[in-house]
């Protein structure tokens, strides 16, 4: 007699021992920042508008029937987080779910849980202090290191990412296994040396790259004296990506610049228009406190403090059988 | 021309590159948070065997190759090429010395086997797993000889050396392991 769930695989993706380890994690990630003042917020998973970033494809929402799209599922709570700075909350964190379409393979789930936090009066600097001390205390190891941008690629990628002219660029991408290069953009092949020659040379261990070019940082503040380097960092453990984070810019006129040229740049790739978030910007006029603000891939690190080798592992069910 | 996404890869999947075709043997999404994300692949060169690594922006296509496997009956050789035909159509192909390669000291005629086609031409040939073929040539047997391990070389029918156990003799016929070239077994008819 055959049903028609029989032979649907049911089980969770992750083992219930893994699930348990996440929770103690979890835990103590809370304790972590309620010992230090620092408010736990929730802000909203869907919302009216989205980041218009055309690295992040978001989920569009319709309501039934309905073919106008209401709403957007969050890649990030960031808009929402700085709405309360600006409203005076103080410090805040978050674990919540965001979602990014298209996003599925070993260390990508298109729903993810984010650790985000934001700390006013505190530089780049004094951020990547405090999340080397969130990592130390969930992997349970001690050292970790930091090195710039510019440094990292002249090492492991035998070239200066600022100067490098866009030839040798591509040339050197093609050597690398990327024979589709010749046409790519700057920024395309910084990203694939980044992961193809930078993250498997820096090594095992907590290590943050630091000051990454202006071209990359849409939402970071650029450094003072230097305006081709934003204030914004990226924290790897073992080679994976597991941290973004920014000096956040604070200045609404530039903000609305430059969401408005990332639209302009959605448009000219024929990616699906996404309007500019003016709460965002109305926010940062009424005033945003100078702060640093960081997102981890919470995901990514259960999955490394357990030893497991695919996010899968650590999450309920991962969207293939969600 | 068929052609595939990047989200459709899969180890397995069978497509074009430079030419030559090629299978997949493992595909990763990778992706930094705020930038551009690529499959990177490992992929077998299904001419040469060649494993090589590929990367492609995510969202592209690949053109597809037509490889697929089929079981064929093993007809004869004419010393350059080696006949098989498909016992339902009756079509037959031909394969040549660099396709068949050390198949060929396996291969007996109405055998079965499995063979890769490019666009229809021989890509790859493979024996069954198990042949069972005479012995041509051997010293002859030492009775009572069944268990100290030892063996001597003996000369099949298709002109391949195995070594077998010092009690089989020339006109038996023997069960070979063809993925190591191993006697397996006097076999019984």
């Amino acid at each position: 007699m055959s049903e028609p769930e029989s032979g649907v695989d049911w089980r969770p993706s992750a083992a219930v021992e893994a699930l348990r380890r996440r929770a103690l994690l979890v835990e103590q990630v809370r304790a972590f920042f309620r010992a230090r003042q620092v408010l736990e917020v929730e802000t909203p998973v869907l919302s009216r508008a989205t980041t218009p970033e055309t690295a992040l494809a978001s989920y569009e929402v319709h309501s039934p029937g309905e073919e106008r799209v209401e709403g957007w599922l969050q890649t990030s709570p960031e808009f929402a987080m700085k709405r309360l700075l600006c409203a005076g909350s103080g410090p805040i964190f978050q674990i919540t779910k965001a979602f990014r379409a298209g996003e599925e393979g070993r260390l990508h789930n298109p729903e993810f849980t984010i650790l985000e936090w934001y700390r006013p009066g505190f530089t780049c600097e004094s951020l990547i202090a405090e999340v080397e001390e969130v990592l130390r205390l969930l992997l349970g190891r001690g050292d970790s290191r930091r090195i710039s941008y510019r440094e990292a690629f002249r090492r492991f990628a035998g070239l200066d990412p600022m100067q490098a002219d866009l030839g040798e660029l591509r040339r050197i991408c093609r050597d690398r296994g990327w024979l589709e290069a010749s046409n790519a953009e700057r920024d395309a092949c910084l990203d694939f040396l980044l992961d193809a020659s930078v993250q498997g040379g820096i090594g095992s261990g907590v290590v943050t790259i630091f000051d990454f070019p202006a071209s990359q940082s849409s939402l970071a503040r650029l450094k003072p004296g230097d305006p081709s380097i934003a204030e914004r960092f990226e924290v790897f453990v073992d080679g994976i990506e597991v941290g973004n984070g920014y000096r956040e810019l604070t200045d609404a006129r530039e903000q609305r610049e430059r969401l408005e040229r990332e639209r302009r740049e959605r448009r000219r790739m024929g990616l699906p228009d996404t309007p500019i978030d003016h709460r965002l910007v109305a926010a940062l006029r009424a005033g945003m406190p100078e702060c640093s603000g960081v997102a981890l891939g919470l995901d990514r690190i259960v999955m490394i403090a357990t030893g497991h080798t695919r996010v899968e592992e650590v999450i309920s069910f991962s969207f293939a059988g969600a | 021309m068929a052609s595939y996404g990047t989200n459709e890869f899969r180890g397995g999947l069978k497509i074009l590159l430079d030419g030559d075709p090629f299978a997949i043997i493992e595909n990763e999404f990778v992706k930094p948070g705020k930038g551009q994300a690529f499959n990177r692949v490992k992929v077998r060169n299904l001419r040469s065997g060649r494993v090589i690594e590929r990367t492609f922006k995510s969202g592209e296509s690949v053109e597809a190759a037509d490889v697929v496997e089929v079981s064929l009956q093993y007809l004869y050789s004419d010393g350059e090429n080696w006949h098989f035909m498909d016992e339902g159509s009756f079509e037959q192909y031909a394969a040549p010395r660099e396709v068949v390669g050390d198949s060929a000291n396996w291969l007996k005629e109405q055998d079965v086997c499995t063979l890769t086609l490019w666009n229809g031409v021989p890509l790859t040939v493979a024996p069954p797993n198990f042949v069972v073929l005479e012995i041509t040539e051997a010293d002859p047997g030492l009775k009572g000889d069944t268990a100290s391990g030892a063996t001597k070389p003996a000369r099949v029918e298709t002109g391949a050396m195995v070594k077998v156990p010092l009690f089989v003799n020339q006109g038996e016929r023997i069960r070979i392991d063809t993925r190591t070239g191993e006697y397996v077994a006097r076999a019984k008819d």
